[in-house]
């Protein structure tokens, strides 16, 4: 095991044993091999850098590294954009470790050497992010080596495998280069990432919302503080921004809306299908601290007259989100509201019962201009998961859920 | 009442002040838009005048009169001009200052900020203590049971808060400064002459002339509050388009920071300094002095601002100290984390306040030669943070299209290099005092 501190400053000498420069970088070249070590940069004081291939290496150790070729096949250094430099792109910044769920910085890269018949190979085995690393860092080149490795030994490890190691580029096309992908990040629960991105820059913040499929880039923007959210999707490309808030549920579109300025808003209204962007003006028109401000228009409504067995199986037809299905709404002939079921009393129901016997008493609803605090002493008061919002005709047009309480409970 | 009622108060009084300026007209939502960035600039700044800067104005006013007001305003202009790029770092960037310095200069730059900076802060700590002892004893409370309340108050406001709450105590903080307003009033001075001198500099070439009015721009200055300020705005979630907001906010903190100074030394001036008594070192003994001149009111009030001041600061700077280490060792920080998600964090706190109060329990201990220490240690840091801000704030990869302008850049580095060598004349003073071994 070497480790990356180890090696910068390493003098580098060639076939001949002659001195050829220092070590001042190395690079990983993700789109031939995610962990190798694939190009060193040698300096040579006012000469023009060098660089030598992963395969040019006879040797490896703290502080030396020996080529299995003559200094005059090198070629000479020229940036290039797809491959990740250890020091500049990796040392100091922050990663995120998908396996913990955190964002943390590195303190140091830990190396495997690898040998084969004719060349050393490293590979990066895992990066460093605790105490260790951070003394390396400190006392490298002031102390003896063998010293640093005795007293690294003394201190608590916090490794993260390479594998887990989410590298954040803001920049989209050196994204692609470096192979860097965010599926991992998708994996994760949206509350988990949401959290994760509190910690990072705003630019890295845009580049992982940009990077994600629109369902999870919904799903972390509902979760995530609402002043970062207004200025990630400000930000964001307005047709990208509107497939988000396309995936998202009406409500919450609208109160992310709500906190745009009125041209931003309007433009992304306009880029949005028109059934769904009307759903989401007619919220908008709400305010926010009324239960039309916290209503969601999706919700299941079906007739009092029905059977348990068809409601069933119409919803097993319909493309409703599991957070919707909790309770479900009740219409008389009028199509006016008439009562709610919860779905686990219809869970235990006799196949042919009708819904109408179903019901909760008593019959609790509220209008869309009702302030926020009589929504909460409902739900107190009742014990409520949902309620339903009718309109002067007593016709359901949106429901309150208890998340929604729950989260502006909370934000207060 | 405990702390949960208190924190419902507070936040309802928040709510309604914004609900109700949100809810009027245009010019009643540009006030609510600016309420809600609004703390940061004007909460950093005001901590500047802490018990260490309260001992120096009032030093100033009681040796010199009003001789030294004009300083005044280019004061305000370095306060402004160091702490808007700083606050333009964290709204852009969304970044800490030492997380910047970390990712852009290394560990062992980012090390060395941060050691210096526990010591340095260290030694503030103490000195905010020190002016809590100060004051306790002017209202007959006896230090040893004023300074563990206060250090306890102080924990605990920040352990059980949330960023917002704490914010609204700031801000109340901030307030109470006003009292220096009532003291200058009850002392009666001379407003014309003042505003005479606070617009038309007289400058003195005497070496304890000069060395005071360095002392200003030491104390007035500090390091550690441009860390705590980047920070306050990135915790606050400020962004780039209420950057005019936030710019404000820093503006108008600048201005009543300088304006509680202009308070102080025209208080000090008008019955100290006009009585003779031009020897005054520290803030308690002024308050004391000021009883036979200005009457018991004018004392007491003076006591209550420095009183207000040092527990403001005592809060304030171990929490900054504990976010730029955290930050730059990449530990969780910050008072929206819990304690056991931020150990390292809140440890650090801890620490500083029970070191920094505990020093002051001591009996007999040279309190002087620790504000010596501070000093010194502010004037060391200040360079290397100034210089770090103004290569970062003019990185074009991290501030996009927002570097410094030429102008402003112009205007910064010639703030930066004033600073610089004001501050290194302080260093060479306190150093001079130290080996000579006489305070003051």
């Amino acid at each position: 095991m070497l480790f990356a501190t180890e090696l910068v400053g390493a003098s580098a000498y060639d076939s001949q044993a002659h001195f050829v420069g220092r070590v001042r970088e190395f690079f990983v070249e993700p789109a031939e091999q995610p962990n190798r070590i694939s190009h060193f940069l040698i300096s040579r004081g006012r000469f023009q850098p060098l660089v030598a291939r992963y395969d040019q290496v006879a040797k490896v150790a703290a502080g030396r590294i020996d080529l299995n070729v003559s200094e005059r096949v090198l070629d000479a250094y020229k940036p290039n954009e797809g491959w990740l430099a250890v020091q500049k792109d990796l040392m100091d910044q922050q990663i995120i470790d998908t396996e913990g769920r955190k964002v943390v910085r590195v303190n140091d890269v830990d190396l495997t050497v690898i040998r084969t018949n004719e060349h050393v190979e490293l590979r990066i085995a895992q990066v460093d992010v605790g105490l260790p690393g951070a003394m390396r860092r400190l006392l490298q080149g002031i102390a003896p080596s063998a010293l640093v490795r005795k007293l690294q030994g003394k201190l608590p490890q916090r490794s993260i495998r390479w594998e887990f190691v989410n590298l954040i580029e803001p920049d989209p096309l050196r994204r692609v280069k470096l192979r860097i992908t965010h599926e991992k990040l998708e994996d994760l629960h949206p509350a988990d990432l949401a959290e994760m991105m509190e910690e990072l820059s705003a630019a890295e913040r845009q580049g992982i919302i940009a990077s994600l499929d629109e369902e999870t880039a919904a799903k972390v923007l509902a979760e995530l503080d609402e002043r970062l959210t207004t200025q990630i999707v400000e930000k964001l490309d307005p047709e990208k921004a509107a497939d988000i808030l396309e995936e998202m549920a009406p409500d919450a579109a609208a109160d992310l809306l709500a906190d745009l300025p009125k041209e931003t808003s309007e433009e992304l209204l306009e880029e949005m299908p028109n059934l769904e962007a009307e759903e989401v003006r007619e919220l908008l028109s709400y305010d926010s601290s009324t239960a039309g401000g916290m209503m969601n228009t999706q919700f299941a409504y079906v007739s009092e007259a029905s059977p348990r067995e068809e409601v069933l199986g119409w919803l097993r037809k319909q493309d409703f989100n599991l957070e919707q299905l909790d309770t479900i709404v009740l219409v008389d002939a009028h199509a006016q509201f008439s009562g709610t079921v919860p779905v686990a009393r219809m869970l235990l129901a006799a196949p042919e019962q009708l819904m109408s016997d179903l019901k909760t008493e008593p019959l609790v609803s509220i209008t869309p201009d009702a302030n926020e605090k009589d929504v909460f002493e409902l739900f107190d008061k009742y014990n409520l998961r949902m309620l339903t919002v009718i309109d002067e005709e007593k016709r359901p047009i949106g429901t309150v859920t208890v998340d929604d309480v729950v989260s502006r409970l909370v934000n207060a | 009442m405990n702390l949960t009622t208190i924190n419902n108060l507070i936040d309802g009084i928040r709510g309604r002040t914004l609900a109700f300026f949100s809810a009027g007209n245009q010019w009643r939502r540009r006030v609510a838009l600016f309420l809600a960035v609004i703390g940061p600039g004007i909460i950093t700044s005001n901590v500047d005048n802490d018990a260490g800067g309260i001992a120096t104005y009032t030093q100033a006013g009681s040796a010199y009169g009003y001789t030294l007001l004009w300083s005044l305003i280019p004061m305000t202009i370095a306060l402004y001009v160091t702490m808007e790029m700083c606050s333009r770092m964290g709204v852009i960037t969304g970044k800490g200052l030492s997380d910047l310095i970390r990712e852009e200069f290394g560990f062992r730059s980012t090390f060395f900020v941060m050691i210096t900076g526990f010591l340095v802060d260290l030694g503030n700590v103490v000195a905010e203590f020190a002016g809590v002892a100060a004051a306790a004893q002017i209202f007959g409370v006896s230090k040893y049971i004023a300074v563990p309340m206060a250090a306890v108050a102080v924990w605990v406001l920040v352990l059980k808060g949330t960023y917002r709450q704490v914010e609204v105590v700031f801000l109340i903080a901030c307030v109470f400064y006003l009292s220096y307003l009532f003291s200058a009033l009850l002392s009666h001075p001379d407003w014309l002459l003042a505003a005479r001198m606070t617009v038309i500099p007289s400058i003195h070439l005497e070496t304890s002339y000069l060395i005071t009015l360095t002392a200003l721009v030491g104390t007035t200055i500090a390091p550690w509050q441009f860390f705590y300020l980047q920070a306050s705005f990135v915790e606050k979630k400020v962004g780039p388009r209420q950057y005019p907001q936030a710019r404000l906010d820093v503006l108008l903190g600048s201005i009543s920071c300088m304006i509680i100074v202009f308070f102080i030394i025209i208080c000090t001036a008008a019955t100290l300094h006009a009585s003779g008594l031009t020897n005054i070192t520290d803030a308690g003994e002024a308050a004391k002095a000021l009883v036979p001149l200005a009457g018991k009111w004018a004392a007491l009030t003076f006591a209550f601002g420095l009183l207000n001041a040092s527990l403001f600061a005592a809060t304030i700077l171990p929490l900054s100290t504990a976010h730029v280490i955290c930050e730059g060792m990449g530990f969780e920080a910050g008072i929206d984390h819990k304690f056991r998600e931020a150990p390292a964090f809140y440890w650090l706190y801890t620490i500083l306040i029970v070191v920094g109060a505990g020093i002051v329990m001591i009996p007999s201990v040279p309190l002087w030669k620790i504000f010596i220490f501070s000093q010194v240690g502010n004037g060391v840091w200040l360079p290397i943070v100034v210089i770090f801000i103004l290569l970062l704030v003019n990185r074009k990869d991290l501030m996009g299209e927002h570097t410094n302008t030429v102008a402003f850049n112009v205007v910064a580095w010639i703030t930066a290099v004033a600073m610089i060598v004001l501050t290194f004349v302080l260093v060479g003073q306190g150093i001079y005092q130290w080996v000579r071994g006489v305070p003051g």
